[in-house]
């Protein structure tokens, strides 16, 4: 809960040296990257960059291999349960139980974060009524939109009210206006409780417009990190047309070119293999 | 832990409560088990079972079944939740693993008791000489929690091993006819070949229809012994289906 964050450290997230293999597979290299506490930090990159599994280590979820993480000064290998009750977690799926009202759905998760009972209900349709829910919330949550369903997670997320959220690729599948309703609402609660916020997105635009910083994340190394319009200012003489997709090109293009053009590559061999298992066959 | 349970078997609750059709639908299997399995073998008089009527016997059988059947999917609800996101946002609160899968399994449970009810509706009405006594009921239905408890939890560490849904499907209905057969649910330990035997005393579920039978119609049971095999059977499984519970999300 936002008033009660541990200790009083300057970072919300202190990632450090951060590495996190599959098997041979380097998925995050060598990750160094700050958050500060009340700061919108968007982590970018391409499909495979490692965005993925950085959240699913700072979120617990996955234990540290390599490397050290702490969250409001708190170490993850030590102190997982006391670090998940200042968590809201968001993932990249529309994961709701559709069977569900969506009031239960949220009051389902009040209950695992320990709400007290005394406040429970109030904090539930407190969550329901930020996210413009209220008037639904006893609805199946499976007869809600893919826009719905997306602030119904909010709601689960925010019901503990958590000093961090973290939202991996929270609009991936909307349309712009439930997009545009999202971060409406995910702004507004940050507003209010004081919320650092980390989130993922493939989406350069909404990256610059909502994020007070970003972190470009390639082939699972950090290749910048800054305010938006500091990074746009560094990409070059032309810094007056720059966008967030340029800043991106310029630290990771010539690589995003080539792992494009590996995957055609790919590509191309298995319909080639295919073609010829089709003669042999 | 016991607060967290509660909150999975509400949960539970309130989905049945949404589908009830679930329920109709899943006595179907039960009620044609006892209706002409039973009575057709009733009449053949080709199973010894003593004193007491063939669907007496039967019908404790068939109780253990209905909840093998629902708790041994569970593995395949838990990875569905994985490949939803649920199991992440469930794994990311202040629950640790043990508690989830007690809750999951505590769960299965609470909905094999619905199906409990539902078999005993019908024994009931076929005239099936079972007791009225509440205490046994309620008694009954605590050892269709454990044993359930024990499928779901073997069926998530079946999860936690293959971590795939089709091949889990597959592997859920490669073992659970076989262990419905090997065991004393359908006819006594003592018709069995002795190679049967050892399968059906290495086999939770004859423990829970002894233990049922002991219950609702009044054969002799060690209920001590059906018991303790039911809760070690059921900590084990909570233990292993913890352990390999994260490298579902890893």
């Amino acid at each position: 809960m936002t008033d009660e964050i541990p200790g009083t450290e300057e970072f919300a997230i202190d990632c450090q040296h951060l590495t996190h293999r599959y098997g041979d597979f380097v998925a995050v290299d060598d990750l160094t990257l700050q958050v500060r506490r009340g700061e919108t930090l968007g982590l970018l990159g391409p499909n495979g960059a490692g965005k993925t599994t950085a959240v699913k280590v700072l979120t617990t979820l996955t234990p540290v291999q390599q490397g050290e993480v702490s969250i409001f000064g708190l170490g993850t290998k030590r102190h997982t349960m006391d670090i998940r009750y200042n968590i809201g977690y968001v993932p990249q799926q529309l994961s709701i139980e559709s069977a569900l009202t969506g009031r239960q759905n949220v009051q389902w998760f009040a209950r695992l974060y320990d709400v007290p009972r005394k406040n429970r209900n109030e904090r539930v349709d407190a969550a329901l009524a930020a996210m413009n829910l209220l008037d639904v919330a006893d609805n199946l949550a499976g007869t809600y939109s893919g826009g719905m369903v997306r602030r119904l997670e909010l709601a689960q997320a925010l019901v503990n009210r958590p000093s961090l959220l973290i939202l991996d690729e929270p609009t991936v599948g909307l349309d712009p206006i439930a997009r545009d309703s999202v971060w409406s609402q995910v702004q507004q609660m940050q507003d209010e409780f004081g919320m650092t916020v980390l989130l993922t997105t493939h989406y350069m635009e909404e990256a610059d417009a909502l994020c007070d910083r970003v972190a470009l994340l390639h082939h699972g190394r950090l290749r910048a990190v800054g305010p938006p319009d500091e990074l746009k200012a560094l990409v070059g003489s032309d810094t007056q047309g720059a966008t967030l997709e340029d800043v991106f090109r310029h630290y990771a293009g010539s690589d995003l070119d080539d792992a494009d053009g590996a995957s055609k590559r790919g590509l191309q061999q298995i319909r080639s293999s295919r073609r010829t298992a089709r003669r042999v066959s | 832990m016991v607060s967290r349970m509660g909150t999975f078997a509400l949960v539970e609750l309130q989905k049945l409560r949404h589908d009830r059709t679930e329920l109709v639908t899943r006595m179907v299997q039960p009620a044609l088990w006892l209706l002409i399995f039973g009575q057709t073998f009733s009449h053949l008089h080709v199973v010894d079972t003593g004193s007491v009527s063939y669907l007496a016997f039967l019908a404790p059988g068939i109780i253990a079944q209905s909840a093998l059947f629902i708790s041994i999917f569970y593995g395949i609800q838990i990875v569905w939740d994985r490949d939803a996101g649920i199991l992440a946002k469930l794994m990311v609160t202040p629950s640790p693993a043990s508690a989830l899968i007690c809750g999951k399994a505590f769960a299965a449970g609470v909905r094999s008791i619905a199906q409990v009810l539902g078999v005993l509706a019908i024994a009931y009405l076929m005239g099936v000489h079972l007791t009225t006594n509440p205490l046994k009921i309620l008694a009954a239905m605590g050892v269709v929690v454990l044993g359930s408890a024990f499928f779901a939890c073997l069926s998530m560490t079946l999860a936690g091993l293959v971590r795939n849904r089709d091949r889990l499907m597959g592997i859920g209905q490669a073992i659970t006819m076989p262990l419905f057969f090997a065991s004393n649910a359908l006819y006594p330990v003592d018709i069995m070949p002795q190679w049967l035997r050892w399968l059906s005393a290495v086999n939770p579920l004859s423990y829970e229809v002894n233990a049922l039978r002991g219950l609702l119609i009044g054969t002799p049971s060690n209920m001590l012994v059906d018991v303790g095999v039911l809760v070690v059977s059921a900590v084990l499984g909570v233990a292993a289906a913890s352990a390999l519970l994260r490298r579902l999300v890893s």
